[in-house]
């Protein structure tokens, strides 16, 4: 059903855990839905130095946040914001299509761990304007 | 352990080799189509007789009660289609459960868009039905009551024995759902009060694409499948010899040393139970905790997944199943873990672990300590285990 790549990261996920002095915080996904992820991430100027996450969900939602954190991690916050589900999905080797929301929910934690480190610095970040972090993957 | 630790015995059994052997020869020696009248055809014939007189034996039945079917699907799509249309001039009304297998659920949902009502009984925490609503649920229209023997996902057993007393007091036909009851449990149509009745030979050690119906002498049932003249002009297809056969061997060999058998699962099965719940915290048993399938264990951990619990335990050759979301391919959790009333978010991380012939105590104990370290892995992940921990 998976990709190998799918389950080498779901096997050994990368930067599982959380940052205790995190600049910025993220939780999206929903108990009832069966998958929630936490993101945490220390950024210093505008560059993300460390991302930690923890993922309540199924396999490909724990590959799909493990990548994710690989992506963005050490990149600056412009370029975080183009981690895009599908570039998540395609460094997996692809997900099935029932499990494309785990990507969808994974650039999610992304932003809404972006939006947070915004909201607490009083600044703005292009593109998460309308970002709405409540919002469920589910339906799209 | 180097070999595969297989838990889902529910799902589908190995055939067994005794089985196999009798079926081999009706492949490519023994092949004569049933219908024929050559001897090679009879042959066939002869063979298919037997193993229905087998089948009846096993339940109490007459031989010529026994229809066979592709299986478990069919026989229940048969018993419920085939009793609304030969008898909707008497009424059109169902009563069913919540928790039956989606093969009598959706035969239901179906019947509903043609225009029959249907009545989901509740079931309470462990999984009964409640006979007092199915009592108040018959009405004049009521044609069928169609109960599951046991439940294949948390095992619970029904109260079959009082439900055919309803029905037959009520004058109702009463349809049950034993795929997962018949090789495992003894089972008498006639103590019961069983019209029809449906079973799969790979649940038992069968082979796949073949079961039976059971349906009682004078019951009113329409065919399902229409064509030629096998199964008494009820169901029509040259015959699944080698499956019949095979179905036939596999019934007998699983009533044989039956008491010693379940005596044996329900030890493996309370050890495991008993290993689950006293070396890890925060999990549950679902379905009633004595009245159930003898091999049948079915938990929920909670803030953990249960696919992703499914795969780790596959990395480590062990193979069950879940009732979660993710291995359903649908957004919702399993309808029977929701209608004993767990929450969503417990529901997902629910296991099934169904126990069979040939598990051992060793297989249970390395189970059991590969579990804690799963949970435990996956806890470590989870925000939801987190938020346990602080207290909040």
């Amino acid at each position: 059903m998976y990709s190998e790549k799918v389950m080498e990261h779901f096997r050994n996920p990368r930067n599982v855990g959380e940052i205790e002095d995190a600049d910025g915080i993220g939780e999206v996904g929903n108990p009832k839905c069966g998958d929630i992820m936490k993101m945490y991430l220390k950024i210093e100027d505008g560059v993300i130095v460390d991302v930690k996450f923890k993922t309540f969900g199924c396999g490909s939602a724990i590959a799909s946040s493990s990548m994710a954190t690989e992506m963005v991690k050490g990149k600056t916050i412009e370029e975080a914001m183009k981690v895009t589900n599908k570039a998540v999905a395609e460094a997996l080797d692809g997900l099935p299509p029932i499990k494309m929301h785990c990507s969808v929910l994974a650039e999610q934690a992304i932003k809404a761990a972006l939006l947070d480190y915004a909201k607490k610095n009083n600044i703005e970040i292009e593109g998460l304007e309308d970002f709405d972090p409540t919002e469920d993957p589910h339906e799209h | 352990m180097d070999k595969l630790i297989y838990m889902d015995n529910s799902a589908t059994t190995p055939v067994k080799k005794e089985v196999l052997e009798t079926m081999l020869p009706y492949f490519s020696e023994k092949f004569g189509n049933p219908s024929s009248v050559y001897s090679l055809g009879s042959q066939s014939k002869v063979a298919v007789e037997e193993s229905r007189e087998k089948i009846a034996k096993a339940i109490g039945a007459k031989p010529k009660e026994i229809f066979f079917t592709a299986g478990g699907s069919e026989a229940d799509n048969w018993a419920i289609k085939g009793i609304a249309y030969a008898n909707k001039e008497k009424g059109n009304h169902i009563i069913t459960s919540k928790i039956e297998h989606h093969g009598i659920l959706h035969t239901c949902e179906y019947l509903e868009k043609q225009g029959f009502k249907v009545t989901y009984l509740d079931v309470d925490e462990y999984g009964v039905v409640d006979l007092e609503q199915l009592k108040d649920s018959i009405n004049d229209e009521t044609i069928l009551i169609s109960i599951m023997y046991a439940n294949n996902e948390i095992g619970t057993i029904q109260p079959v024995e009082e439900i055919g007393q309803i029905a037959k007091e009520k004058g109702i036909y009463f349809h049950t759902d034993a795929v997962q009851a018949v090789g495992h449990i003894k089972i008498d149509v006639n103590k019961l009060n069983i019209d029809m009745l449906s079973m799969a030979a790979h649940k038992f050690y069968g082979p796949k694409g073949i079961g039976a119906l059971y349906i009682r002498q004078g019951v009113k049932i329409d065919p399902l499948i229409s064509g030629g003249g096998q199964e008494r002009n009820r169901r029509a297809g040259t015959e699944n010899v080698p499956g019949i056969v095979g179905m036939g061997k596999a019934i007998e060999l699983a009533y044989k040393d039956i008491e010693e058998k379940n005596q044996k699962l329900i030890y493996l099965r309370e050890r495991l139970i008993k290993g689950i719940l006293d070396n890890i915290d925060h999990v549950r048993l679902n379905g009633h905790p004595t009245n159930r399938l003898p091999g049948n264990v079915n938990v929920c951990f909670e803030f953990i997944e249960g696919e992703s619990l499914l795969l780790s335990l596959d990395m480590e050759g062990i193979a069950a199943s879940s009732g979660s979301a993710c291995t359903s391919g649908t957004l919702d959790p399993s309808h029977v873990l929701l209608a004993i009333g767990l929450p969503h978010e417990i529901a997902h991380g629910s296991l099934r672990l169904s126990l069979g012939d040939f598990n051992t105590e060793e297989e249970i104990d390395y189970v059991v300590e590969k579990l804690v370290d799963i949970v435990a892995r996956l806890r470590a992940m989870s925000p939801l285990y987190e938020k346990v921990k602080e207290g909040k």
